[in-house]
């Protein structure tokens, strides 16, 4: 099982280069994504980014846009491109097939993730140099290893449910991308609040145990990933596969 | 190790209250080719779907290499190799890559795989470009390479599903050529779906014939030409008048008689003495210059036994 696994995991990786060939083909953004989370905002916020709870937000949020922009070609995309059926007539088991891709989108959008976190780290200890390492906190630090992990399992989850309903990619990532609106949506429109509500918004976030918040996000999102885990291993079947719509 | 490679008693299978499949009862012997014939949505992909687990029957039973269908179809699938109606090939990833990875699945050690690719690349001419996207490939080149990847791990069972569409016919007859090496030297049964008749008749030792998901004919390509198929006599020459064409149709066990240039078509009810009617064309003034008595092809056999079915049932499409 686990060597069907990285022989998934293995063929993804290689789907995933060719979907960007050179700086054009999407690298670019890739590159956009690092310098901005990994040196804009950490040179801007100073010594400070480190023990920022908006730190853990961020890093927590970036993997649910990097899972979705590959879990969506990686499932809806097989089938369109009428190279799932072969797949499946060879001797994976469904098992192996669904863990392999959801691994894969996760390695892809937790590792860069964790790349951008190396990079924000470097920046900040480059600008703020004192003679020794800094680093997080460790609640902090924990705090972004696990939620951006669990973060990039809940966007694997419901990548996968929804590519098991669409027609085609840009179907199921059209439906992923109202997803990330409606998750993500009320943090973009706190500022864009009346003062009043705002602050009274803030004031109860300010009032949040932050230790007690972060281990409530952490049981809350292994919750919802257990769930997704349980839907997508009950959906994922070759019989449901073979009769979806190609 | 069973006589049969594929038995199937009885399988059926029905989408809500639609029968793609019903009572298919054929035996595939090891080391055959058996050609599955029918028209779109007849149930041969469906029937090639049920006999690799792809699908489970909604009635009957099935054993492909020993294995039962339902209960142990990843034993089935690992020793069988499949092009289906797609070619399955990754556009993105190149010809080697295609290869390599199937050999992973495979689970065939590194350098037996290296040596595999190589030797499958060269075979097909494919060998100088194996580091290329194969979304630029041409379809034929595709084909190949898909056929390279059903046959990379040695399979003893062979699904093709129109495996020649798209290939040029010289291509084509050298995959014909390599299919009939395949199950002369190494033992390897093929299960084919085709449309070309041809094909069928010079691979297939066994054929189905198909039509609304029921099997309407089923045995060697002679055998299906004596039962379904009629006499004829194909006589080549001039002079041939409207009377004794007349003559002739009327004349016992001739069924019709068609007349196309220089050709006249005498279809027989069954073998009978053609002397007499050759002697009563010369003696009418008809100038014959060849005579040749001959079954009904394997094309009128099949049109024969899926127009006997035409009005019966709508097809189901099954794609």
């Amino acid at each position: 099982m686990i060597s069907d696994i990285t022989t998934i995991i293995w063929k993804e990786s290689r789907e995933f280069i060719s979907m960007r060939p050179g700086l054009r083909g999407g690298w670019t953004g890739l590159l956009i994504i690092l310098a901005v989370f990994g040196i804009l905002i950490p040179l801007q916020s100073g010594i400070d980014w480190l023990s920022a709870s908006t730190t853990v937000l961020m890093w927590a949020w970036l993997p649910f846009i990097l899972v979705n922009s590959v879990v969506a070609d990686s499932f809806a995309g097989e089938r369109e491109r009428h190279t799932l059926e072969t797949l499946l007539a060879s001797r994976l088991s469904d098992k192996a097939i669904l863990v392999g891709k959801i691994c894969s989108a996760i390695v892809y959008g937790w590792g860069i993730t964790l790349i951008g976190i190396l990079v924000a780290l470097v920046t900040v200890n480059i600008s703020n140099w004192s003679g020794k390492f800094l680093f997080f906190p460790p609640l902090i630090g924990l705090a972004i290893l696990f939620l951006s992990f669990l973060v990039a399992w809940l966007a694997a989850g419901l990548g996968v449910m929804v590519s098991l309903r669409a027609s085609s990619v840009r179907q199921a990532q059209q439906t992923l991308s109202v997803a990330f609106l409606v998750l993500f949506i009320p943090l973009l429109l706190l500022p864009l609040l009346p003062e009043e509500y705002r602050g009274t918004v803030q004031g109860a976030l300010i009032g949040i145990d932050i230790q007690m918040g972060i281990i409530t996000a952490i049981i809350v999102l292994v919750i919802l990933d257990l769930i997704l885990l349980g839907m997508v291993f009950q959906r994922f079947k070759r019989d449901h596969l073979i009769l979806a719509r190609d | 190790m069973t006589a049969y490679a594929i038995n199937t008693e009885n399988l059926s299978r029905n989408f809500g209250p639609i029968v793609a499949l019903e009572n298919l009862s054929i035996q595939v012997p090891v080391g055959s080719v058996f050609g599955f014939l029918g028209p779109n949505g007849a149930g041969k992909t469906t029937t090639m779907r049920l006999l690799l687990g792809l699908l489970s029957p909604t009635g009957g039973t099935a054993q492909v290499l020993g294995h039962d269908i339902h209960q142990e179809a990843g034993n089935i699938r690992t020793q069988c190799g499949a092009l289906l109606e797609h070619n399955g090939i990754y556009e993105r990833l190149s010809a080697e890559n295609n290869l390599e990875f199937y050999g992973r699945i495979w689970r065939i050690p590194a350098a037996d795989r290296s040596a595999r690719i190589k030797e499958l690349l060269t075979n097909l001419g494919l060998w100088d470009r194996r580091k290329e996207p194969v979304g630029k490939w041409s379809r034929g080149m595709k084909q190949k390479l898909a056929m390279a990847r059903a046959l990379f791990h040695r399979p003893k069972l062979l699904f093709l599903d129109e495996p020649t569409a798209g290939l040029d016919p010289a291509a084509a007859a050298r995959l014909r050529d390599d299919l009939e090496k395949l199950v002369e030297f190494e033992g390897v049964t093929v299960f084919l779906n085709t449309h070309n008749l041809a094909e069928a008749e010079r691979l297939c030792q066994q054929i189905g014939i198909i039509r609304a998901g029921k099997l309407v004919g089923y045995g060697s390509p002679s055998d299906l030409r004596t039962r379904a198929g009629k006499p004829q006599l194909v006589i080549t020459g001039t002079d041939f008048s409207d009377e004794v064409i007349t003559e002739i149709g009327s004349r016992p066990g001739v069924v019709s008689v068609d007349r196309n240039n220089k050709r006249l078509i005498i279809h027989l009810e069954e073998v009978i003495d053609t002397a007499p009617l050759i002697s009563l064309l010369v003696g009418a003034g008809a100038q014959v210059e060849e005579v040749t008595k001959s079954q009904s092809s394997l094309e009128e056999v099949f049109l024969t036994l899926i127009s006997e079915e035409q009005d019966k049932v709508e097809p189901f499409d099954d794609k």
